[in-house]
């Protein structure tokens, strides 16, 4: 089995109209059995840019602590936010620093930039960017999340849509996968708030 | 007061409290040509003598202020091989903030960044403090911005300043002149007259350089010809 297999994951994000949605499952596995059904995959690193990790749960966790410090060090040397961006090339320089000995993970990367323009992007393990405009996806689940969010996905949703659909695209792609789902945890951001919202799935 | 029993040691103070190799480095400062920089509300100048020591020297080759990055300049007063160095650093420095974040470096990163090279070199064994003041003029996200950097390693934020040989008469003369509206063009002109009242000798676009940075962040050095276009608005 491969080890991006062994924890099990699904990780979505979509641009609506001035806004953004990221969502994840909520298992934590190992192999085939369950551990947690409350296991965090989206992660804030600050109030308008959002990281979830997919992958082995262990570099996961490691690599958010990593991303987590770099930021604030950041913050207090240049007294401003990082840029979604700027982040985005930051993710990737790390992971390559590591090109042989990688992290298992596959980040996806959702942000307001300047101007609370909506940037999502996500990466392979060894940090090669992919910029979209529309959807990225991530995980064990992610043959099924192509699927579904090219099936439901519209351009400039408002956030309410939004919600709607990246919920039904990740809930239909974790049912179709046996290591990841127990749930879903979907965050909506738009230019004045944040939502976060936990939804009830078929629990197996 | 003894302290020059302990001006031979960089790493050792002086019962007075300071380093007095420092000290010296600021006077191999205070002995180079005059330069000054001026923030205006859309943009930074900064100027130089540039006295060739003769005739025969090619003017066109000697460059005294040089650019870090598209969107900063710096001039230094000084010993200028060293300043050569601290270019060399920068500018390796900004390109590596540029390769990690794909973003220009901001100008406060970049003068903190070198000021933290010249403070190396007065805490360190076997070398000496670098014997240049540099003005730093840069155009980014902030706005117009304007730094001095010592050879101790502290650096300031300046509206105008000015320094080497006939400092405190260019910056009474930029005291009087400066305003906070002023605009690019209004500034070099003052730059020009403060750079012409300590000159010796016939001023012209072959012995000053002046560089200016305007809201379209790019940095650059005007040529000779440019320079007497000015002198002649001057005059």
């Amino acid at each position: 089995m491969s080890i991006f297999e062994y924890n099990g994951s699904a990780l979505v994000a979509m641009v609506g109209k001035n806004c953004f949605a990221i969502a994840s499952d909520r298992r934590l596995g190992v192999q085939l059995q369950t551990i947690a059904t409350d296991f965090q995959r989206i992660y804030n690193i600050h109030p308008k840019l959002f990281i979830g990790l997919s992958g082995l749960a262990s570099d996961a966790q490691t690599l958010y602590q990593r991303l987590v410090f770099r930021h604030k060090l950041y913050e207090l040397r240049e007294e401003r936010n990082m840029k979604p961006e700027t982040f985005a090339s930051l993710v990737s320089a790390i992971q390559y620093e590591k090109r042989f000995g990688p992290y298992f993970c596959q980040p996806v990367i959702a942000g307001l930039g300047d101007d609370d323009k909506p940037f999502i992007c996500t990466m392979d393990a060894i940090g090669a960017k992919e910029l979209a405009k529309d959807f990225v996806v991530a995980g064990t689940a992610s043959e099924s999340l192509y699927g579904a969010c090219e099936a439901m996905f519209k351009p400039d949703m408002e956030a309410e849509e939004l919600f709607e659909t990246i919920s039904q695209a990740l809930l239909s792609s974790v049912d179709r996968d046996c290591l990841s789902g127990w749930g879903g945890h979907v965050y909506v951001v738009t230019p004045m708030e944040v939502t976060e919202k936990i939804l009830k799935g078929r629990m197996d | 007061m003894g302290d020059s029993q302990y001006s031979f040691s960089l790493t050792t103070f002086s019962p007075s409290g300071k380093l007095v190799q420092i000290e010296h480095a600021l006077t191999a400062v205070g002995s180079g040509q005059t330069s000054l920089g001026i923030k205006a509300s859309n943009g930074v100048v900064i100027a130089t003598e540039k006295k060739l020591p003769s005739i025969l020297v090619d003017e066109a080759s000697v460059q005294k202020i040089q650019i870090l990055t598209p969107n900063i300049g710096v001039v230094y007063s000084g010993m200028g091989p060293d300043s050569r160095v601290l270019v060399r650093k920068s500018r390796k420095q900004a390109e590596q903030y540029h390769r990690l974040y794909k973003e220009p470096i901001p100008v406060t990163q970049l003068v903190r960044e070198t000021a933290a090279v010249m403070q190396e070199f007065t805490q360190s064994g076997g070398v000496r403090p670098f014997g240049v003041s540099l003005l730093v003029a840069g155009y980014d996200d902030k706005g117009p911005q304007l730094y001095q950097v010592d050879p101790s390693g502290s650096y300031f934020s300046w509206k105008a300043s000015a320094m080497g040989k006939n400092v405190s008469n260019a910056k009474t003369f930029l005291e009087k002149r400066y305003t906070d509206d002023m605009e690019l063009d209004d500034a070099v002109h003052t730059a020009i007259l403060t750079l012409k009242e300590g000159f010796e000798g016939q001023i012209s676009g072959k012995n000053i350089e002046i560089g200016i940075i305007g809201a379209d962040k790019k940095f650059r050095v005007l040529t000779p010809s440019e320079i007497e276009d000015y002198l002649q608005e001057v005059e």
